[in-house]
């Protein structure tokens, strides 16, 4: 089940129908707990999608609020269960998300132009096999074994983790990345 | 009996110096004048300290108007005399308050108390900072995003560290004599507790052999240190981001609070990097310098898009 959040309209709700910049800390804060209400109303596993298109401005303080608490709380073990992902992120909003990304040790998967990309602090290798995943996906642990040539401890490793970062999630037997369709097999 | 604070003719965050020794000369409570009668030009930072000066102290004081009828003009479209006579009382022909119309005024002063003062001066700097960054100082239009976030989190600063109100401001003029180019000026000034008692109102707060204001100032501009840091590991990166900002465009920063003042300086200026022993004044004084680029040295910023295409490994050591 898919869930589409547009960031401008939960400011606009939560705080003032004037504002279109995401900035200050408080404003962060408030938006970020809308969306967890609305997450939470849901009830079911669901990818949930932040449109951030209608956002003209985005502060360190706001991307810190929203974007890296929002990942922390899906993080959290009583967080919730699905997974998040973001689209609309333009220039102008990369410098906060990545310095928040970085402080945190978090990454996210963003949609841009249609296609799926990821940010933040993975390693080479994790971006490679999500990469993978992504292109290639629903792909197993053998799969992602013969494709990308590396031992099957280490593949299985690597799969775990991205897993706990909800960058892949299961789909039958295998992984695909959240929001990309499984290739037809 | 009154002390009068001479006010230098060319006012700025350097030469503002001369007026915190005058004050912190005068016991508390003694009568104090600022005489501004023969200044001829103040910066954002000048202007929005006085204001501060105003409010450093519980007697109220005051404030002989500038003589020369530009001063006064140029005073009156920063906005200064609008919030200057409620906290002062004016001596002098004082103009009546008018809309700012010089396009050099990015920003008027204007007061930051709450969180929705920061979403008034961001929205009205995103209307006028364009023309000015990219027309007039030939910056890359990414930097008019990049100033705005700048703005918001040197104002959150005050929201949430000062512990009462302050004023921000914006300017552009040219800044000859030192740079030979023009420069937008970002001012950001309080009266408040300052950036030591801040970081001391923290639980994680440890004493040290040696504190003072500027291991404070060391502490919050340098690493990002914040007082809400215990609970909240995402604090303290508004500071590291406008100091990024200010590397990426060659600019600027210089903070002073308390007895100190912290310079992170390009290569166009002599600053020292930390100066101590200054006179005490309350709160934090934070001025942010971006100069013009100079368009036939080919000198460019560095891109704010990043790589998004990262390599493979190619080959991996089994």
């Amino acid at each position: 089940m898919t869930h589409f959040i547009d960031v401008s309209t939960v400011l606009r709700g939560t705080v003032c129908d004037l504002y279109s910049n995401l900035v200050t800390r408080p404003t962060g804060a408030a938006v970020r707990s809308a969306i967890e209400q609305q997450v939470v109303e849901m009830g079911v596993p669901v990818v949930t999608t932040i449109d951030f298109s209608q956002v003209s401005l985005l502060d360190f303080s706001c991307a810190d609020e929203i974007v890296a608490k929002l990942l922390l709380r899906y993080a959290d073990d009583d967080g919730p269960t699905g997974y998040v992902l973001f689209r609309g992120i333009h220039d102008g909003h990369l410098d906060p998300i990545e310095t928040v990304l970085a402080h945190h040790d978090l990454a996210l998967i963003a949609w841009n132009e249609g296609f799926a990309e990821l940010y933040g602090s993975v390693t080479d290798d994790e971006r490679w096999l999500w990469e993978v995943v992504r292109d290639d996906g629903p792909i197993n642990l053998l799969d992602a074994v013969r494709l990308l040539g590396i031992a099957i401890a280490e593949t299985s490793t690597l799969l775990d983790r991205l897993a706990q970062k909800r960058l892949i999630m299961r789909h039958a037997d295998g992984y695909i990345v959240p929001g990309v369709m499984p290739r037809a097999s | 009996m009154t002390t009068v604070i001479n006010v230098p003719p060319s006012l700025d965050d350097q030469s503002f110096e001369l007026v915190f020794e005058q004050l912190a000369l005068v016991p508390d409570g003694q009568k104090i004048l600022i005489d501004a009668r023969h200044a001829r030009w103040a910066s954002p930072y000048g202007l929005t300290a006085l204001l501060c000066v105003a409010q450093s102290r519980s007697e109220r004081m005051g404030f002989a108007v500038p003589e020369h009828p530009d001063t006064v003009s140029y005073w009156s479209r920063a906005g200064f005399f609008r919030h200057a006579a409620e906290l002062y009382d004016m001596h002098g022909t004082v103009p009546r308050s008018r809309e700012p119309q010089h396009s050099d005024v990015l920003l008027e002063i204007t007061p930051i108390v709450r969180t929705e003062d920061i979403h008034g001066v961001v929205g009205r700097i995103q209307e006028r900072a364009g023309a000015i960054l990219h027309g007039q100082l030939h910056l890359d239009t990414a930097v008019t995003g990049r100033f705005s976030m700048t703005l918001s989190e040197s104002c959150q600063n005050i929201v949430e560290h000062a512990g009462q109100g302050g004023w921000v401001a914006v300017q552009s003029y040219s800044y000859r004599r030192r740079l030979g180019r023009r420069v937008v000026v970002i001012a950001v000034c309080d009266a408040g507790m300052g950036f030591r008692a801040s970081l001391e109102s923290s639980p994680g707060h440890r004493a040290r052999d040696r504190w003072d204001d500027a291991m404070a100032l060391e502490d919050a501009v340098l690493r990002a240190t914040s007082r809400f840091r215990h609970t909240d590991k995402g604090r303290g990166q508004g500071l590291a981001g406008i100091r990024r900002f200010v590397g990426q465009w060659d600019g600027k920063l210089t903070v002073r609070s308390g007895t100190a003042r912290i310079a992170i300086t390009p290569s166009w200026d002599e600053d020292v990097p930390m100066t101590e022993g200054l006179p005490s004044f309350p709160g934090s004084q934070m001025q942010i310098t971006i100069p013009e680029k100079l368009v036939d040295t080919g000198s460019k910023p560095p891109s704010v898009e990043p790589s998004r295409a990262r390599p493979r490994p190619r080959e991996r050591s089994s």
